[in-house]
């Protein structure tokens, strides 16, 4: 199962029972309702049936965070988009957890904005602040009328850009800073191992070509030019090539 | 009230490189020494083991080896008419914590500085007259000069086991080393690297320029090596997770992996790890450390006399230690007097992105920390500075050290940060890119220092450092130059397109550069302007001795450690051969 297809995603996605706070998606509610069989081999068609359980965001969250990560890294030829790499299942882990809870945050006032070289100066932890940016936005596309799920994704292009652009104020949180801690996040859960959560089945690393963390190179190193063949490695996988989600990891030693 | 604990000959603050090196020492010589270290325990068995530790979210991302910002941060601003705001994540620079210190973080690239270095405000006055400078630039000599500190450097290598090749072994230049260097007593104790195919494609590009491409001094070590003390190491696999990590194959020279087995079976020496120091005391004349006071990780206070304190943590640390105890007079910028805080310095980082076609296959990943090559025309004053209205320079390299994909996956200017056209370009780029490193000297100047904030605190109720920091025009205008030198070898090897991205300003905190910030407790021969003398022992409080990279006057062309090393064991044998013969000011001001 090298490259999963945005259909042969679908089309897993359907063969699982969908998680309480998905059932408010309408395009993977659709999509499950098409969904059929087939998937390429027993251990992936296991694995990729599942589907993310959101534990983090609630189920309206969950329809502007599928949809973003996604056009943040889409699908295409070239690899898998976020929705199949898992992103939002790693922001959701992440943004649950000690991180989200401000792990390693330095969290003292009094509190000023600052200068851009002065770097991030809110109060809000990665949680606080998703959960305001994303109340603020869903209320925005509330009175727009058109939910985000169901914007065209050129719709849903322009939106964003909106964000990252800054000067909209999303309760508190300017738009811009919004924009860059999930474009941050998506890059990490598409790129990270994926015991936390994302990157699942190592899609990204094997579009890229990174083996992961297998890490031994001495014989290879001075063959120059010479591509390094071999199927990527989580730090968290099995004998059988099952990788253990544990997205529990401290941020220390 | 704190509990007062026995009487012992010297305490260690911060038990890393430094702090591993004098305690080993003077333990060895019969003193009782106690190491105050901050944070964890922590050894290559079984605290750094793979797959566990190849995990870049971890250790890149999340910072897992360093300094909590929770806990204590740096506040910061690039103007005095700033207001100061805390650091509230590291990205910029990666002070590290626990046992080995930033030295278990660090990526093995073991420079020496060059002589010329030592004497750098004498020797810039003499080739290029008194006008030559930017004004507000503070530049100075350091009091000790490198033949001083050759038999030290050579000391160090041996005990990290350096791999390199030499370039002026006893004056006679070496074919294949680096000519521009000082010279050296012997060789390195292991040959170099094997080179990436990055390096070898920068070696022929850079030798058709005529310039003189050498092997990176590496002490991630290209062969098994056992050091002078009997420890031993293992040889290098290249892996791709060096910097910001620590190493889980013995191949990396690290405290644990040089001195800490010896030190550590030293009855002489106690090691108490977990214990955040509050201050240096002193006693009523304030020309006398009685000890320190620290508290545990369980919160008790405790207060330990020592006979001689040492203060060998993180440059800025050094510096934070100093202004909590009242130890030398804090600079004042607006007047240019006081010094402790004086002279802080960075690194000027530059980059070069050349991009190939697909033929060319780079395999980013196969990397160890310093198994790179390099050139040093365009760094200190190996090139004349007469035209071109700067002094300073860089090493210029191809020193890629990881293919890492959350921070590694270069794509060509002007490509967009997201949707398909970046992740096309990043799965088009990631395997056919060569990087280079343009690592940038940095000047010391009037308005950068370090004193303590006003308003933020650290866990323990004491006040941050503050710092407040801009690059100086003499630096920018160096790093455009080279960058622009940089390019040309990156055209030279055949790319399609080449990048060239010469620092800018303002110095922001939000982008890593390097760890290498320096100064603020400044070596020298005058009190008015420096904190220590040649020997490292404060010109105020003579049983201090202050020792890192906080003691660099400026920061030179090359990363720090291997002249942190020099400068530890020159602090060594001034304690053993003339302090502790004598203990007194050892230089008369």
């Amino acid at each position: 199962m090298d490259k999963l297809s945005r259909r042969s995603f679908v089309k897993s996605v359907g063969a699982a029972t969908l998680a309480p706070a998905a059932l408010g998606l309408p395009a993977l509610a659709a999509a499950a309702e098409q969904a059929v069989h087939k998937a390429s081999t027993p251990a992936a068609s296991s694995v990729a049936a599942e589907k993310p359980l959101y534990l983090f965001f609630n189920a309206e969250e969950v329809v502007f965070i599928e949809a973003a990560c996604e056009r943040l890294i889409p699908a295409d030829a070239t690899g898998p988009g976020a929705l199949e790499a898992w992103v939002p299942n790693y922001l959701d882990k992440q943004l649950g957890a000690a991180w989200g809870s401000g792990e390693r945050l330095y969290r003292s006032g009094p509190w000023q904005a600052g200068t851009p070289s002065q770097g991030y100066q809110l109060p809000f932890t990665p949680g606080e602040l998703f959960h305001t940016a994303l109340r603020a936005i869903n209320a925005d596309l509330k009175l727009q009328g058109t939910p985000f799920g169901e914007m065209t994704a050129d719709a849903q292009d322009a939106y964003l850009k909106s964000l990252e652009k800054g000067g909209k104020d999303l309760d508190g949180v300017p738009a811009a800073v919004f924009f860059d801690m999930l474009l941050k996040m998506t890059v990490e859960g598409y790129f990270s191992d994926p015991v936390y959560g994302g990157n699942k089945d190592m899609a990204a690393w094997k579009m890229i070509g990174f083996p992961g963390a297998y890490a031994n190179y001495y014989e290879a190193i001075d063959k120059h030019g010479v591509k390094f063949e071999r199927a990527p490695m989580s730090l968290a996988q099995n004998g059988h090539g099952h990788v253990h989600v544990d997205p529990n990891i401290p941020a220390s030693l | 009230m704190p509990q007062k604990l026995k009487d012992v000959d010297v305490v260690v603050v911060g038990v890393g490189m430094v702090g591993s090196i004098i305690a080993k020492e003077l333990a060895a010589a019969g003193y009782k020494v106690v190491g105050l270290e901050r944070g964890q325990p922590r050894f290559t068995v079984p605290d750094f083991q793979g797959p566990s530790v190849h995990d870049e979210l971890r250790f890149d991302i999340r910072k897992a080896l360093m300094q909590d910002n929770a806990r204590e941060a740096v506040t910061f601003r690039n103007q005095s008419s700033q207001t100061a705001l805390p650091i509230r994540r590291w990205e910029s620079f990666l002070p590290g914590t626990g046992l080995g210190g930033s030295h278990v973080h660090w990526n093995g690239q073991t420079y020496r500085f060059q002589e010329n270095d030592f004497v750098l405000a004498t020797k810039t006055r003499e080739r290029y007259g008194a006008d030559f400078l930017d004004a507000d630039l503070t530049i100075q000599d350091w009091g000790v000069s490198y033949a001083e500190l050759e038999p030290h450097y050579d000391r160090f290598e041996y005990l990290l086991g350096t791999s390199g090749k030499a370039g002026n072994l006893q004056g006679k230049i070496q074919p294949g080393g680096d000519p521009f260097e000082s010279v050296r007593s012997r060789d390195y104790p292991t040959p170099p690297m094997k080179e990436h195919f990055q390096g070898a494609m920068f070696r022929k590009a850079a030798t058709e320029l005529g310039y003189h491409p050498y092997p990176q001094p590496s002490s991630n070590l290209s062969q098994p090596y056992t050091n002078p003390e009997g420890v031993k190491l293992n040889a290098c696999v290249f892996c791709g997770f060096c910097e910001r990590y620590a190493c889980e194959h013995y191949a990396k020279a690290v405290p644990q992996t040089i001195i800490l087995p010896v030190l550590l079976k030293n009855p002489n020496f106690e090691l108490r790890t977990g214990c955040q120091v509050q201050r240096i005391n002193l006693d009523s004349s304030k020309k006398k450390a009685t000890g320190v006071t620290y508290i545990d990780a369980a919160g008790r206070e405790f207060e330990q006399p020592a006979a001689l304190v040492i203060t060998s943590s993180f440059a800025l640390n050094n510096v934070r230690m100093l202004l909590l105890s009242g130890i030398g007079k804090p600079y004042d910028p607006a007047t240019g007097k006081g010094v402790v805080g004086r002279n802080y310095a960075y690194q000027t980082m530059s980059s070069v992105a050349s991009f190939f076609d697909d033929d060319v296959i780079v395999n980013p990943f196969m990397a160890s920390g310093a198994s790179g090559t390099l050139i040093n025309d365009f760094a200190g004053d190996n090139f004349d500075h007469t035209k071109l209205g700067f002094i300073g320079g860089a090493f210029v390299g191809a020193v890629n050290t990881n293919g890492r994909p959350i921070q590694y996956h270069p794509v060509p200017p002007g490509t967009a940060t997201w949707g398909k056209d970046w992740k096309q370009a990043v799965a088009k780029h990631y395997n056919h890119t060569v990087m280079f490193s343009i690592h940038g000297s940095s000047m010391s100047q009037r308005q950068n220092y370090l004193d303590l904030d006003p308003t933020y605190k650290d866990a323990w109720g004491q006040p941050l450092l503050r710092m407040t920091f801009d690059f100086p025009r003499n630096d920018l205008a160096m790093a455009q130059y080279v960058t622009g030198k940089a390019v040309e070898i990156g055209k030279a090897m055949g790319a399609k397109q080449v990048a060239g991205n010469p620092r800018k300003g303002p110095y922001t905190t939000t982008q890593y550069q390097t760890t290498h910030n320096t100064g603020g407790t400044v070596m020298g021969t005058d009190p008015a302007t420096s904190v220590v003398n040649k020997s490292l022992q404060s010109w105020d409080v003579p049983n201090v001795f202050i020792v890192g990279a906080s003691n660099f006057p400026q920061n030179p062309s090359w990363n720090p450690t291997n002249t942190i090393g020099a400068l530890t064991y020159w602090a060594v044998d001034q304690l053993k051969n003339k302090y502790l013969k004598n203990p007194g000011q050892l230089v008369s001001a």
